[in-house]
């Protein structure tokens, strides 16, 4: 082994210095822990300095990252480049929790979090994600020394026979499934099936002096199709990793491998569920308009509520929803956010597959944007960066996506089909809610998803309505992903919910997506532009949504090539709110429609547009590259809404007052969507 | 001046930063970490921190000049700044950090303003007697 290598190597590749560690898996080779692959994930430079001179003195191997995109881009370009990650756990592009989920899902890979923050509940966070450790800042070498057991631990549950593993399984990860009391003993084990499927996946040639490598499972689109098929066929709660197996009937699937995937996926369902529950509570507060503020707050009414049935609007955010559109300062949107991002694990994986890695990327920023794009949502501008985080994360995900919008898509189908509207599936089927918007048209869908999906971001709140739409994974285009089936699971949520609140989010993610698009990575001071634009943006939403309704309806045409999803301006741009506000639905084909944009950028054929029917947010654009402001900007609209004019208040109403504002931004193909009102 | 004395000169701030509490042991595993490979290791990560809390510091301004104050985000901006400070052993400016947060939570604009102002005024003090003791170190080894 090369221990000079490892002192010098910050971004060496995983192959070239820990070939001292590749043996054939026999007996632990004298030099382990030694070269150990570390990837350390910090937005603190200094911090990041230090840990890097530490991991160095315990000879381990380190890369360095600064943020939590780029380190996951890392991890994905090297599925077996790295032994172990340690991650922040406050950092501005993503949460490091949702970092955790995501190396989780698709790398399997240990992870150890670090904060200065001691605090018991965040500590059991870690825990409850599925961190192998938590290191309290500032870490001491000592710390790190022993960092190594995590990767031996991993790798020696996966190197028993899996059988035999399966009946240890049982007996011994009890506590794990603490929080799991209504799951199957099958879900016990699929957490520590899990663990040794760590093992399993650990790739062949990843070096691990301790134990034999077995070939790690990636759960692709289709396979997890076919999870989410044989889940919905025994019902979840019956649904038991055997059971499971059998009926998927892969070749080379092992029970362990669905157990743990199955753990995965209740996890996540789990989260969906709590936050529909709190925003169904909230739904009912909301359902009263009466703040003429919103504009047609009828719509606001259906559109919050709807988003709360859907689970997609944490309660919190409703709240503030109203508070903001009510001119009220409200609380922190903080807090729903979270329960947003978890949901948006799964659903917002989709949005990211769909544009493909490199759309992704660029998208990542923007994701929270997309998502919102669909749905006017007065989210507060902090609910929208966590959107905007959660949905970068989402892009992140390429895999996941694939499978989580695989495993919608069948039930967003089924869904949509039989009450295409006001149905949000939140999760496979299991949770449908209730939306008021008939955005969810079967045929709809397909597009909404796959704009939707492109977006990611706009599904955030919105888009669990639009599972309904579609999940249809086969029409969405080009995205590069292949998510297609992704991408109608996504678009649905915006479609659905047309409310303002929809609006809103659109608005700023507008300005977010134009950031993204451009490549800029200054969301994050989007965000505060949006606070400030915040307050006026409630009624303007409302007009925006109006006018984007009416957008929605035109796009069928433009999807063009890959991106632009260029919507027929004319229409587009209405100063008619007032038409947009008698139909809450219209807020939510907007969304949709929004969505649809995305996809069609994506490739979607523009009939898809059309089936959305209603209209969707045309703003929805979908930060990545296509936002081909298409849109004839109407006279009154300017378009320009996302690129920079960030942060102008000024800006923002006057976006706002025009309806139907054009798309100004290429970027957005929103076609005309009145993206100008997303006060950039 | 001759090479000893200033190396005692050094070891005196050093030692007096240590006793006063305004380092803490994590510095000292800094200087641990210091080897042939980064002779400069310490004050590398030390430059570094000033250069990277600068920019906290001001956002930390920003965000206390701007209205309504939002707490959140003072909260989350302070939250990183006393990672940093801990992280190179700053113990006093950590500590004031408490103080900060404590009034982030109750909301309490005076509270806030007046303990960064504090949090401010032991942070450039430190980097003061860290500038000197740097200089010092550097000047030793440059005799001979």
């Amino acid at each position: 082994m090369n221990l000079s290598n490892v002192k010098g190597s910050t971004m060496s590749t995983p192959s070239s210095s820990g070939s001292h560690l590749r043996s054939t898996g026999d007996a632990v080779s004298d030099q382990f822990p030694a070269g150990l692959r570390v990837l350390v994930v910090d937005d603190d430079p200094t911090c990041l300095m230090i840990l890097e001179k530490m991991l160095k003195a315990c000879l381990y191997e380190v890369t360095k990252c600064k943020c939590a995109e780029a380190a996951l881009e890392l991890l994905r370009g090297n599925k077996n480049g790295f032994d172990i990650v340690i991650s922040d756990v406050h950092m501005p592009d993503m949460d490091g929790f949702k970092l955790l989920e995501h190396i989780g899902l698709e790398m399997d890979l240990p992870v150890i979090m670090m904060s200065a923050d001691d605090g018991k509940h965040v500590v059991m966070k870690g825990v409850t994600h599925g961190a192998c450790d938590y290191l309290i800042k500032p870490v001491r070498i000592e710390a790190l020394k022993n960092i190594w057991q995590h990767v031996v631990r991993k790798r020696k549950t996966g190197w028993r026979d899996p059988e035999q593993s399966g009946s240890i399984d049982e007996g011994d990860r009890q506590q794990k499934v603490s929080d799991d009391a209504d799951y199957s003993s099958s879900a016990n084990e699929g957490k520590s099936s899990k663990k040794r499927r760590d093992e399993e996946e650990d790739a062949d040639e990843r070096d691990d002096s301790s134990t034999l490598k077995k070939p790690r499972v990636v759960w692709s689109v289709e396979l997890h199709q076919q999870f989410m098929a044989a889940v919905n066929q025994l019902g979840i709660d019956k649904a038991v990793p055997k059971k499971i197996l059998e009926l998927m009937n892969v070749p080379g699937l092992t029970r362990e491998n669905v157990a743990s995937h199955l753990q995965k996926y209740r996890l996540y369902l789990r989260r969906l569920s709590g936050v529909s529950q709190q925003q169904n509570n909230l739904n009912n507060s909301f359902m009263n308009p009466q703040d003429p503020t919103f504009g047609s707050t009828s719509i606001n009414g259906i559109d919050l509520q709807a988003l709360s049935v859907a689970g997609q609007l944490p309660a919190q955010s409703l709240a503030k929803l109203q508070a903001a559109g009510l001119g009220r300062s409200t609380a922190k949107p903080v807090m729903s956010m979270p329960l947003v991002e978890q949901r948006n694990l799964f659903s917002f994986e989709s949005p990211k597959l769909r544009f493909g890695e490199g759309q992704m990327q660029h998208l990542n920023t923007n994701k929270p944007i997309n998502l919102l794009h669909g749905i006017p949502t007065n989210m507060e501008p902090k609910q929208l960066a966590n959107l905007h985080q959660s949905a970068q994360s989402l892009g992140n995900l390429n895999m996941r996506i694939n499978a989580s919008v695989a495993q919608r898509s069948p039930l967003l189908m089924q869904m949509g089909q039989s009450q295409p509207r006001g149905q949000m599936i939140g999760e496979n089927g299991s949770h449908v809610n209730q939306l008021p918007t008939s955005l969810l048209q079967p045929t709809v869908p397909n597009r909404i998803s796959n704009g939707v999906i492109r977006n990611g971001i706009a599904s955030s709140s919105n888009i669990n309505a639009a599972y309904n739409q579609v999940p249809q994974s086969s029409s969405f285009l080009n995205f590069p992903m292949n998510q297609t089936n992704e991408m109608s699971v996504r678009s649905f949520p915006l479609g659905s919910h047309p409310g303002i609140s929809n609006i809103t989010t659109k608005g700023m993610l507008q300005e977010e997506v134009t950031s993204g698009i451009k490549g800029s990575s200054g969301f994050v001071p989007n965000y505060d532009i949006f606070n400030e634009l915040q307050p006026q943006k409630s009624q303007d939403w409302d007009l925006t949504t109006a006018g984007l309704t009416y957008d929605a309806t035109q796009h069928s045409n433009h999807v063009q090539g890959n991106t632009d999803v260029s919507v027929s301006p004319s229409v587009l741009v209405h100063p008619g709110f007032t038409s947009i506000q008698q139909t809450g639905q219209n807020r939510d084909t907007t969304s949709s429609m929004g969505k649809d944009m995305f996809s069609i950028g994506e490739g979607m054929d523009q009939g898809n547009l059309q089936n959305i029917s209603q209209p969707q947010n045309p703003l929805l654009v979908d930060n990545s590259v296509r936002v081909k402001a298409e849109r004839v900007p109407d006279a009154s609209s300017q378009t320009n809404f996302f690129p920079e004019q960030y942060g102008q208040e000024d800006l923002m109403s006057a976006l706002l007052k025009q309806e139907g504002i054009g798309l100004a931004e290429n970027e957005f193909d929103f076609d005309g969507y009145s993206l100008d009102n997303i006060p950039v | 001046m001759d090479k000893v004395r200033l190396q005692r000169e050094a070891a005196f701030i050093r030692s007096s930063l240590l006793d006063q509490g305004y380092l803490d042991e994590q510095f000292i595993q800094l200087e641990e970490l210091q080897d042939n490979d980064n002779p400069n290791f310490v004050e590398e990560v030390v430059t570094l921190f000033y250069t990277d809390s600068a920019r906290l510091i001001y956002n930390i301004d920003q965000a206390l000049l701007s209205n309504p104050t939002d707490f959140t985000k003072l909260d989350d901006y302070m939250h990183q700044f006393k990672g940093s400070c801990s992280s190179i052993g700053a113990k006093k400016v950590k500590n004031e950090c408490n103080g900060f947060g404590e009034y982030c939570e109750a909301q309490n604009y005076d509270g806030c303003f007046r303990t960064f102002q504090q949090i401010k005024q032991e942070y450039i003090n430190l980097k003061k007697k860290l500038e000197t003791y740097f200089q010092l170190l550097k000047e030793a080894a440059q005799i001979k």
